[in-house]
C-alpha cells in the first residue's frame, strides 16, 4: 500500500522558496519519475516525502494518513541515495539487515529476508564483503537490497544510476523496472536521464523551479506537451521550436516539430537549409541544419543510411499531423 | 621520484637531516645504555667502573619500582579514558551548528596552548589550594570541608590536570573526523529506523574508530613522559611517582646516574611494549 498525496506542500530554506504550493498524487503501485533541470527541487521534494526535511506548510498523506509530522522511520518508506550511503564498516549482509535489526526482528527472520533479497539482486556471493570491496553496480544493488528487505510502502530513488557507466546503467534500469513489476510497490524516482524517465515511468512529473509543469504518462508528455518548457524538455534530441511567419501560417505564436517528424530530401521540400553537423549513430543520423530562415538550428532525424555531409543543402518537410502549436504564453493550442 | 637519478638526488638531499636526527637520537640512547652498566655517582666519586646488570636488578628490586609502573599506567589510562570519552562528546557538540561556533571552538582548543608547568601551577594554586582555591570556596559555600586535593586525592587531581591539557587535542582530531562523516549515511540510518543513540553506536562511533586509535597512540607516547605536572604539584609524593619521575629522582636527587639510566632503559621497554600493543590495534582498524 503506498498512495502518496502532497497537499499544498511548500518548502523554504530561510528566505528562499524552493517549492511553492504544490499538489501531487502518486497512486499505489505507480512508478513516478520526477524530472527537471538541475536545482529545480527534485531532491528536495523527495526528501520532503521521506521526512528528511520538514515541510514549511501543507500536508503529506501516505495511504490516507497524515504523515506530515511523522519521523522518517515511521513513514514506511525506503530511500536509495545517489551516493548509495552504505555503512562502510559493515559487511553487505549487515548492511542489508540493518533496518531489520533496528526494528528488533529476530535473527532467523532477518537472515531469511536478507538471503531472499540477495538472491533477487544477485548478491549472494558478496554477502560477507564490505562495501569498499564492491563495484559501483554491486553497491547500488546493496543499497536497493537494504530498501527491499523492509518491505516498504514506497521506494524513493534519488538519481540512483547517475554514478554508473552507460552499460551498467542500462542493466540496472531494467533490473529496477523488473523489480517494480514484481513487487508492485509504489516507486518515486528522480532522474536527469530522458531515457530512464521515458522507459521506466508510469507517470512523469516535470518540474521547473519547484512548479509542476505537467504530469502524465511518458507518451502523453511526448505527444501533447502542455507548454513550451515541457515540449523542449521531453524528447531527445529536443523539439525544434519555430516562431514568426512560419508559425503564423499555422495560427500559432510558436510551433514545435520533433526532429523525428521531419523528412529530408536532396531535391525538394517545404523548408531548406545547409547541414552544419551530421551525427551518424549507425541506426539514425541527426542533421543540425543552419540557414533555414526559421530558427538558428533545425535538428532532423533521418535513417542511418542517409548520407548528407557538412555544407550540403538539404530540403525538409514536417509531418503536418504532428505539428505542436503554442500561443503567446507558451501554452499548447489544442 | 620515478627515475634513478632523482632518487639518488633525493637520498643525498635527505642525508643531512637523517644523519642529524639519528645522531640526536642515538647519542643520548647510547649514553643511557652505557651509563646503565656503570656505577656512576657524579658527587661521590664519579665513574666507579662497570658493574654489569647490578643497576637493573637494583632498580627493579627497589620498593618504588612497581608502584611507579602502576601509577604511570594509571595516569596514562585515566587520561586516555577521560579525553577520548569527553573528546567524542565535545566533538559531536561542536559539530552542531550553533551561534558563536568559531569562538567556542577556539575556547575549547585554548588549553592546549598553555604550557604544562603553567597549567599545573594554575590548577594547584587557583583551583585546588585547600584554603584559597576556588574548589575550597565552592565546598565551603555548600557547607562541606574543603578537600586538600593534591594530598588526599592526588592521583585523580593529576589525571584531571593532564586531561584538561589533552582534551583539546583529542577533541580537535575527533572533530575533523566527525566532519568527514557522510551525512547521507546518517540519513539512511535514520530512514532505516535507527534512534539517535543507535546512529551514534552503529554509524558515528565506527567512523571515529580510526581517529580514536590515532588519538590514543599519540597521547600515550606523550603521557608516558609527563613530568612538569608532577614536579610542580606533588613532587612525586602521595602515590603519584611515575616511572619518569622515579628516574628523575634517582639521577638528580640521589645523584645516581647509573641507576637512573637503567630506569630509563626500562621506560623505553615499557613504551615499546605499549606502542607495539597499540600499533596492533591501529593496524586492525586500518585494514577495515
Ligand atoms: N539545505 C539547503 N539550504 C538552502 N538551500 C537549499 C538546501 N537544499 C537545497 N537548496 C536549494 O534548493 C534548490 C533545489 O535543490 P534540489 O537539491 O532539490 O535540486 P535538484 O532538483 O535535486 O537538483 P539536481 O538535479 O542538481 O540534483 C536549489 O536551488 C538548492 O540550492
Ligand atoms: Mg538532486
Amino acid at each position: 500500500m503506498g498512495r502518496i498525496v502532497l497537499d499544498q506542500v511548500t518548502k523554504s530554506f530561510g528566505d528562499v522558496t524552493v517549492i511553492p504550493p504544490l499538489d501531487l498524487t502518486i497512486e499505489d503501485g505507480e512508478f513516478a519519475v520526477f524530472v527537471g533541470p538541475s536545482g529545480c527541487g527534485k531532491s528536495t521534494l523527495l526528501r520532503l516525502i521521506a521526512g528528511l526535511e520538514d515541510v514549511t506548510s501543507g500536508a503529506i498523506r501516505i495511504d490516507g494518513q497524515d504523515a506530515t509530522d511523522i519521523v522518517p522511520a515511521k513513514r514506511g518508506l525506503a530511500m536509495v541515495f545517489q551516493s548509495y550511503a552504505l555503512y562502510p564498516h559493515m559487511s553487505v549482509r549487515k548492511n542489508i539487515a540493518f533496518p531489520l535489526r533496528m526494528a528488533g526482528m529476530d535473527r532467523a527472520e532477518q537472515d531469511r529476508r536478507v538471503d531472499l533479497a540477495a538472491s533477487v539482486l544477485n548478491l549472494t556471493d558478496y554477502l560477507e564483503r564490505r562495501p569498499g570491496q564492491l563495484s559501483g553496480g554491486q553497491r547500488q544493488r546493496v543499497a536497493i537490497g537494504r530498501a527491499i528487505v523492509r518491505e516498504p510502502a514506497a521506494f524513493l530513488f534519488d538519481e540512483p544510476l547517475s554514478n554508473l557507466d552507460a552499460a551498467l546503467r542500462m542493466g540496472m534500469r531494467l533490473e529496477i523496472s523488473e523489480l517494480h513489476k514484481r513487487l508492485e510497490t509504489t516507486m518515486i524516482y528522480v532522474t536527469h536521464d530522458q531515457v530512464e524517465a521515458m522507459t521506466m515511468a508510469d507517470k512523469i512529473v516535470v518540474l521547473r523551479a519547484g512548479h509542476i509543469e505537467q504530469v502524465g504518462s511518458p507518451l502523453d508528455l511526448y505527444r501533447a506537451p502542455r507548454n513550451l518548457f515541457v515540449a523542449g524538455f521531453i524528447g531527445s534530441p529536443k523539439m525544434n521550436l519555430i516562431a514568426g511567419a512560419e508559425a503564423a501560417k499555422h495560427d500559432a505564436h510558436t510551433i514545435g516539430v520533433r526532429p523525428e517528424h521531419i523528412t529530408v530530401s536532396a531535391t525538394d521540400g517545404e523548408w531548406s537549409g545547409v547541414v552544419a553537423v551530421s551525427e551518424h549513430l549507425g541506426s539514425d543520423t541527426f542533421f543540425h541544419v543552419h540557414d533555414t530562415g526559421l530558427a538558428d538550428t533545425i535538428t532532423v532525424r533521418a535513417d542511418g543510411e542517409v548520407g548528407f555531409r557538412h555544407g550540403d543543402r538539404i530540403h525538409m518537410t514536417p509531418r503536418a499531423d504532428v505539428i505542436h502549436r503554442f500561443d503567446e504564453q507558451g501554452l499548447r493550442i489544442a | 621520484m620515478a627515475t634513478k637519478a632523482s632518487r639518488t638526488a633525493a637520498r643525498l638531499m635527505l642525508a643531512p637531516a637523517v644523519i642529524l636526527l639519528l645522531g640526536w637520537m642515538m647519542v643520548p640512547l647510547t649514553m643511557t645504555v652505557i651509563f646503565s652498566f656503570k656505577r656512576y655517582l657524579p658527587m661521590r666519586g664519579g665513574d666507579l667502573g662497570w658493574v654489569g646488570f647490578e643497576n637493573y636488578v637494583r632498580f627493579v628490586n627497589s620498593s618504588a619500582f612497581w608502584p611507579a609502573v602502576q601509577s604511570t599506567l594509571m595516569i596514562v589510562g585515566g587520561v586516555l579514558l577521560i579525553t577520548v570519552v569527553l573528546g567524542v562528546l565535545l566533538a559531536i557538540l561542536l559539530d552542531q551548528p550553533m551561534w558563536g561556533q568559531g569562538i567556542v571552538r577556539i575556547l575549547v582548543i585554548a588549553p592546549f596552548f598553555v604550557m604544562p608547568t603553567v597549567s599545573a601551577l594554575v590548577w594547584k594554586n587557583m583551583f585546588m589550594d585547600p584554603v584559597n582555591g576556588l574548589f575550597a570556596h565552592l565546598w565551603r559555600f555548600f557547607g562541606a570541608t574543603p578537600v586538600s586535593w593534591l594530598s588526599e586525592a592526588s592521583m585523580p587531581s593529576i589525571i584531571l590536570i593532564v586531561s584538561w591539557q589533552w582534551l583539546p587535542f583529542a577533541t580537535l582530531i575527533l572533530l575533523t573526523a566527525i566532519q568527514s562523516l557522510d551525512s547521507e549515511q546518517l540519513e539512511a540510518a535514520e530512514m532505516d529506523g535507527a534512534s539517535p543513540l543507535s546512529r551514534f553506536i552503529y554509524i558515528t562511533l565506527p567512523h571515529l574508530a580510526r581517529a580514536i586509535t590515532i588519538v590514543v597512540l599519540i597521547q600515550t607516547i606523550f603521557l608516558l613522559a609527563i613530568f612538569a605536572e608532577i614536579f610542580v604539584t606533588t613532587q612525586g609524593a602521595f602515590g603519584t611517582r611515575t616511572l619518569t619521575y622515579l628516574i628523575f629522582q634517582r639521577v638528580l636527587e640521589s645523584q645516581n646516574v647509573g641507576l637512573g639510566s637503567a630506569g630509563g632503559v626500562y621506560a623505553i621497554i615499557l613504551a615499546n611494549i605499549l606502542a607495539l600493543f597499540l600499533m596492533r590495534i591501529v593496524g586492525k582498524n586500518l585494514d577495515r
